[in-house]
């Protein structure tokens, strides 16, 4: 007789194999990978939570202690792989197949890994496609949690650092599947409630905090001239020129720059309540002087961010708090949020090509893409209109019948000609196909397409990619911008003038702008202590940030 | 360290009347410029110490771009470079050239 509750027959036989190490749901870290070898089978999905931030690190010592010979051949489908932990599981056997989609600080050994056939790729992807694959065809057996407290029930806070986990515990628990949680500590009664209790089947109370990352922090004292000139230019001839409200900003420091030039240089444009007002973003430390200046209304977050909870709590006119009064983040919604609700997306990346692709990959690293893909994209199943995506869609088809002409998201790449180490942002060709051949790849890990991006800010201009005609005006008007790179020497200098003639690409001079004005004086705070003044005392930095 | 030395033809003399100015510092990833007013009304010298090597070409372009569009006559550059980007080149001369418009 055929049945239909077979997964959750499975389920239930392999909670009750685990409930023998455990005292209700709760299981002592002595036990942990006990309780693992109990409720994995060889081949099982499994989510290992951790993403760009916070990490479920005990778990993940404890599944890297399982016995091979019980538990192997797991198939990772987790956003991130970030500790070392997460690739030895592979070194041993008990892991095999990856599903990914951010690998910061491992991106050389998983590339190493890749290529030596210890690793069996499926793909890597943006946190919102891995989340969708989540409940479509990699739904996992078995997930891997990190939370702040629970109580005995099983109830979980995960406070200020949210980010993945409801997401995870969702397609997780309602398909059958085992949710593990560590926490911090186990209280009576939980600040509030993150994941209900009976989406947690069993608790491990860790000896010590979950591991964050505080990644989105930049301290103002590192920020160039340079840096400041380009965020001029932004400023003036992007955010003032399609009077950009909704946006997201990437981590790098041209875009510190901007968060630290609104109460300066864009209080003097007159810019304040028209442009950057609501953001898709982390929390930023950088923003607090624009926040504190009245520039911003709202902002909705992916994560948090270390330090800055007291901040949050006491601004939560600005942030999405629970009933605690501390931070709610949620990835999944806030990249959902940056793609269909924000008119801009405005960050940097490590290479640019002739037809504007870009990439974070090195010949050695693959990085992995995290959320950068959905932010820096057009949602084409974007449906209601604004000026700024209005404006976009005009400059893209001027000839077009305008009830049904699309709208575009404006996707800015920002960047000194010359990154670290005097290394150009602009070649010919990128490292990523290299990379793709090496591999075996389907396709290159390229981090936004070409045909995405509109403009492209340098210390030498803006180049408005809407405007090009041909794609041999965009491949001028991006050598255009290039500055002394060899693709910005290899430029056609008539064509580059056509082209800044018609407003396509826009040097500082025609924008009003004396790159002698960009100083470090305007920044509305020139190091970590100043934010801190800046935030009354309720900011907090970490202590690597701290030089007093 | 390479040496350079680029040695310009301008069409005008630079304005102003200072004799001397420093503008930057000697550290990674940045330089310093000292400029002098000891040349004819229609010359400009630079005179480059890098730390960078193999970088000639695109100093020679970043000079030849300052001289068209500032037309620094009379005026005589040393730089001391710790490896900075051509933008901070830029930057760094320009602000020279702007520190020499002063009467003094």
């Amino acid at each position: 007789m055929a049945t239909w509750q077979l997964k959750r027959e499975t389920r239930d036989n392999l909670i009750q194999a685990g409930s023998t190490v455990a005292n209700g749901k709760v299981v002592e870290v002595r036990d942990a990978t006990r309780l693992l070898e109990a409720i994995l089978r060889p081949g099982d999905r499994v989510c290992l939570e951790g993403d760009n931030q916070k990490q479920a690190d005990l778990l993940s010592a404890a599944l890297l202690a399982v016995d091979p010979a019980k538990v192997n051949n797991l198939h990772m489908v987790q956003s991130g792989v970030v500790l070392p932990e997460h690739l030895d599981v592979f070194e041993r056997g008990i892991a095999k197949r990856l599903d990914y989609a951010y690998s910061g600080p491992q991106s050389a050994r998983i590339a190493m890994m890749l290529f030596g056939g210890k690793i069996e790729l499926g793909a890597v992807h943006t946190y919102l496609e891995l989340f969708a694959r989540y409940f479509i065809d990699l739904t996992p057996n078995v997930a891997l949690i990190a939370a702040v407290s629970a109580d005995r029930d099983g109830n979980l806070y995960t406070g200020p650092n949210t980010e993945d986990t409801p997401t995870v515990v969702e397609a997780t628990a309602f398909k059958d599947g085992i949710v593990v949680a560590q926490v911090n500590q186990i209280v009576d009664k939980v600040p509030r409630v993150d994941i209900p209790a009976d989406r947690v089947h069993f608790i491990v109370e860790a000896e010590k905090p979950f591991f964050v990352e505080p990644l989105f922090t930049r301290d103002p004292a590192a920020i160039t001239e340079g840096q400041i000139l380009t965020a001029m230019l932004a400023i003036k001839g992007i955010y003032a020129a399609y009077g950009v409200e909704r946006l997201n900003h990437g981590i790098g420091f041209s875009t510190a720059a901007i968060e630290l030039l609104l109460p300066t240089y864009g209080e003097r444009l007159g810019l304040k309540g028209k442009v950057a007002s609501r953001f898709a973003l982390n929390p930023h430390p950088a923003l607090i002087p624009a926040i504190e200046s009245g520039w911003v209304k709202q902002i909705h977050s992916f994560g948090s961010e270390v330090g800055m909870e007291n901040y949050i709590r006491a601004r939560s006119d600005i942030y999405f708090t629970g009933a605690d009064g501390a931070l709610r983040s949620n990835r999944a919604f806030s990249q959902t949020a940056g793609l269909y609700a924000c008119d801009m997306f405005i960050g940097s990346t490590l290479q640019i090509d002739l037809q504007g692709n870009s990439s974070t990959v090195t010949t050695s690293r693959i990085a992995g893409f995290g959320g950068a893909p959905n932010m820096g994209a057009d949602a084409r199943g974007r449906r209601h209109p604004s000026e700024p995506w209005l404006k976009a869609g005009q400059e893209a088809d001027p000839d077009g019948q305008p009830l049904l002409r699309r709208g575009r998201k404006l996707v800015v790449q920002i960047g000194e000609t010359f990154g670290e180490k005097n290394v150009p942002l602009f070649v010919e060709k990128l490292d990523a196909i290299e990379l793709a051949d090496k591999l075996k790849l389907d396709l290159a890990p390229v981090m936004i397409y070409g045909d995405d991006v509109t403009h492209i800010v340098t210390e030498e201009g803006i180049a408005n990619l809407l405007l090009c005609r041909s794609s041999y005006e965009r491949e001028q008007a991006i050598r255009g911008v290039a500055g002394y790179t060899d693709v910005g020497r290899g430029r056609d200098k008539k064509q580059v003038e056509k082209l800044r003639e018609r407003g396509v690409i826009r040097r500082p001079e025609d924008l009003g702008i004396d790159p002698l004005d960009a100083d470090r004086s305007m920044l509305a705070a020139r190091s970590i202590k100043d934010l801190v003044h800046w935030s009354g005392g309720l900011y907090t930095p970490p202590s690597k940030f701290r030089n007093w | 360290m390479e040496n350079l030395s680029l040695h310009h033809p301008t069409r005008q003399s630079a304005v102003g009347a200072k004799k001397m100015a420093i503008v930057g510092v000697v550290a990674s990833g940045n330089l310093e410029v000292l400029v002098e007013r000891v040349l004819p009304d229609h010359e400009c010298l630079v005179e480059i110490r890098t730390a960078a090597e193999g970088f000639g070409e695109v100093w020679k372009a970043v000079v030849a771009d300052f001289i068209e569009r500032y037309s620094p006559g009379g005026l005589k550059f040393s730089i001391n470079d710790g490896g900075a980007r051509p933008d901070a080149v830029s930057l760094r001369l320009a602000q020279a050239v702007r520190l020499m418009e002063e009467e003094q």
